[in-house]
């Protein structure tokens, strides 16, 4: 039986407000993966930033190697030996790896390249240390991360929703490091949401409800499904039943579009695809191909440099972005609080921000009258139509675009990540919404980096790798398709 | 015309130029905007006269401006570090600060004449034509300024502690996650900076003139302002920079005085600001370009631990 290298005792957090953290137990031994598993705001995060030293619990005890500790800090969490590796990496872009690496430690950075030649052979983490960060791609940045930490001696590996960026085949890379690790006696504290790889990396699975532990399950105890019920506290129908789709007219054509990024560089690369009325085009591919400029070169926010776009038979592509909101274009953006809302401005203001009549004045009462309506169709929890949005929660916000953007009567919804950081039953929601809009002879492109996301709502599915689209294939979730959308998101052709 | 002497005293104009703009340099490299420039040079001219006016004691004046200095730009640093209050707005609370209670406390000294440095010909190099009067017959000031220069280049690219520096003005969570003090770091780069900006001014009062005068920077601060986006934060930049403007300075005061080339002299006068113009507008053309230099991307953003998620 190997020995406990952490654990943590009745801890309770308490924000204003909010039982953030409520008698948790949670404990983690050398040469496991230990996954924490939860909706957001279950409070995986808060306790992972109490283990990392950010935040102080209000009761409980954290022990190290069995002795009781007071973590004061992330530095001295990784004095400890316990290290994290945070969604928003903390690399400096203009440094090597080797600098970074070195960085708070006395170790000049040359000897640190060495050192850090050793430890991405030995974990099959390859990076050149002497790199600049801004060079690397995401997946190489969070192997720089990893190999902070390791140089540092963690013995206590936290990995924050680690997955969300990779391909399918950098993930598969990353878990043999994982196994590495364990294998030399390094605990690892998994967190995620994607149930397929809990099932396939976890020794343990903790699933945290509203700041309680649900129970803690070893390998072979836990399925999908088991764990799915208790991360929600109900069967969830994941598998959202929907007809065959009956493709009407052609209402979008893009063809051979080229589109510079904000850095210039080209982010669309002649890129061509069709949508029909009544079906969902999904679009697979890893985060910055291009998914994001394809959005805004349709809503148009981003000038195209060459290529056409039609739009229910009319060429769109240098129409105003008014111009095509009115002719029946939803957006529904990746950035809920920035792109998609004004999140100081109330509910009630930011349902009205699109809508179609414009008047130079307008009568609050009516936006209130028109918000209610809306909040109570689509269920939008919020203490009443003037609170700022801010307030509101992740899914509670993708309610409020939703209805904004239905509202408009679209032809065509153009939905980027739409489920991203949105806890299951919120998830569910947007499908529906997105099947019944399809139902009702609407064009949906649905651009998305979770297969399951893809498979679950498209009718075809294309990939897109380097701002082209790469293949088309079916939204089948075998793992012969699996695999054959994988190598196209990686660029290698099928 | 004389090209000794224009080099001669392009240095000379040069050089408070360089000492702001290095001492800004570092400031900027830990993430803090100090726009207070203007003011911290007066105050480092009015001390550093008043010092060499009542004790005589030249190198007394210089050290004295730098402290003084340093303790103005610790008003900013309590202001933008601890309180994180706009960085703008206390950088020019610092300049209004700074001219006020200079011009205030000065109006007793306007007019009386104080000491000076005297050049120092370096043996051997000064006699080197051309080059070796316009550089190596100085005074003691502006060879401080080749060494500060080229120590601080050295500093900042080739030392931990220059990396530690770095990494605190473009991603102080980083270095906070790696235990580095990024309060302390921006403390003494602040301090640091605000002296070295104070002995610009000290150079205008005891080497360039042995005289006060009220707001007698003219300026010179928002040039060294514009300067560090000119050198890209690079001290050796900062150097060809400043002695570059130096030139244009002691180029537009000859052809005034010779009066053989017929330009308004407020037109001579825009030469400098025009040059920081273009050079700004260069240098924002490229973002890749500010990326790969490391153009510090935390400038003016006061760190918070808790809000950093």
């Amino acid at each position: 039986m190997s020995s406990t290298l952490l654990e943590v005792k009745g801890i309770v957090k308490r924000f204003p407000g909010v039982l953030a953290l409520d008698g948790v137990n949670f404990d983690l031994k050398e040469g496991e993966v230990h996954t924490l598993l939860g909706e957001n705001g279950a409070g995986k995060t808060t306790l992972m930033n109490i283990i990392f030293g950010l935040y102080k619990p209000d009761e409980g005890e954290i022990l190290f190697r069995g002795k009781k500790v007071h973590i004061r800090s992330p530095y001295h969490a990784l004095q400890l030996g316990i290290g994290m590796v945070q969604q928003h990496f903390t690399l400096v872009p203009s440094f090597t790896v080797a600098e970074n690496v070195s960085l708070g430690t006395k170790d000049p950075p040359n000897k640190v390249a060495a050192e850090v030649k050793r430890i991405s052979k030995e974990f099959g983490l390859e990076v050149d240390p002497y790199a600049k960060i801004w060079q690397l791609s995401v997946g190489e940045k969070q192997r720089v991360e990893i190999i902070k930490l390791l140089y540092a001696g963690a013995k206590v590996v936290i990995l924050d929703e680690p997955t969300a960026v990779l391909t399918p085949q950098e993930t598969e890379a990353l878990f043999k490091a994982i196994r590495k690790m364990t294998a030399q006696g390094t605990g690892v504290i998994f967190i995620s949401h994607k149930l397929n790889e809990v099932m396939e990396i976890s020794d343990r699975v903790t699933v945290l409800r509203k700041g309680k532990v649900i129970g803690t399950l070893k390998r072979g105890e836990f399925d999908q499904n088991k764990l799915a019920q208790m991360m929600v506290g109900r069967e969830v129908v994941m598998k959202i039943e929907r007809e065959k789709a009956k493709p009407g007219d052609l209402v979008i054509r893009v063809d051979n579009v080229y589109a510079k990024s904000d850095k210039g560089h080209l982010a669309l690369d002649g890129i061509s695809f069709e949508i029909r009325a009544g079906e969902i085009l999904g679009i697979a591919g890893v985060a910055g191909n291009g998914q994001r400029e394809l959005a805004e070169v349709i809503t148009g926010l981003r000038k195209v440099e060459s290529g056409k776009i039609e739009f229910a038979g009319k060429d769109i592509t240098n129409s105003s972005v008014m111009d095509r909101i009115l002719a029946g274009i939803a957006y529904i953006p990746q950035d809920r609080k920035g792109v998609a809302l004004s999140p100081n401005l109330s509910v009630a203001e930011n349902l009205f921000l699109r809508r179609k009549e414009r008047k130079i004045w307008f009568n609050k009462a009516s936006i209130y009258e028109h918000a209610r309506r809306y909040i109570e169709e689509y269920k939008i929890k919020t203490p009443s139509p003037a609170t700022a949005v801010k307030y509101l929660s992740g899914g509670n916000m993708q309610k409020v675009v939703i209805a904004r953007e239905f509202s408009l009567e679209p032809k065509l919804i153009i939905a980027v990540h739409p489920t991203r950081g949105l806890d299951v039953a919120s998830m569910e929601f947007v499908y529906r919404s997105l099947i019944k809009a399809r139902d009702e002879g609407v064009a949906v492109l649905l651009l998305a980096g979770e297969l399951y996301e893809i498979f679950n709502l498209s009718d075809r599915v294309g990939v897109i790798y380097e701002g082209k689209i790469v293949g088309y294939t079916t939204p089948d979730p075998s793992p012969e398709n699996v695999e054959k959308i994988g190598l196209m998101m990686a660029g290698v052709a099928v | 015309m004389n090209i000794e002497g224009l080099l001669s005293a392009s240095i000379r104009y040069g050089t408070p130029l360089l000492f702001a703009t290095v001492g800004e340099i570092i400031t900027e490299r830990a993430g803090v905007l100090n726009l207070g420039l203007e003011g911290l040079m007066l105050m480092g001219a009015f001390t550093g006269f008043v010092t060499a006016y009542s004790t005589g004691n030249l190198w007394l004046a210089f050290f004295l401006s730098m402290v003084v200095g340093a303790l103005f730009a610790l008003i900013h640093a309590f202001m933008s570090i601890t309180l994180k209050v706009n960085q703008v707005v206390s950088g020019l609370a610092l300049t209004m600060l700074g001219s006020g209670l200079s011009g205030i406390l000065g109006r007793a000294y306007v007019g009386r004449p104080a000491v000076m440095f005297q050049p120092v010909a370096i043996p051997g190099l000064a006699s080197i034509p051309i080059i070796g009067p316009a550089f190596f017959n100085q005074d003691p000031l502006v060879y401080i300024g080749y060494v500060l220069t080229f120590f601080l280049a050295w500093f900042i690219f080739k030392t931990k502690a220059g990396l530690t520096l770095r990494a605190v003005g473009e991603e102080p969570a980083a270095a906070d996650a790696r235990g580095i003090n990024v309060f302390l770091v921006r403390y003494i780069a602040t301090l640091v900076g605000g002296g070295l900006t104070a002995a610009g001014g000290a150079y205008l009062s005891l080497a360039a003139t042995s005289m006060w005068m009220e707001n007698m920077t003219a300026g010179r601060g928002w040039i060294a302002i514009a300067l560090v986006i000119f050198a890209a934060w690079d001290p050796i930049k900062a150097m060809l920079g400043s002695y570059l403007f130096g030139f244009i300075m002691s180029l537009q005061f000859r052809l005034q005085a010779t009066g053989e080339v017929h330009v308004s002299a407020n037109l001579l006068l825009m030469l400098p600001y025009l040059v920081t113009l273009i050079s700004m507008v260069l240098f924002s053309l490229n973002e890749n370009f500010r990326k790969r230099i490391g153009a510090p991307s935390a400038l003016g953003v006061p760190y918070s631990r808790e809000e950093k998620t």
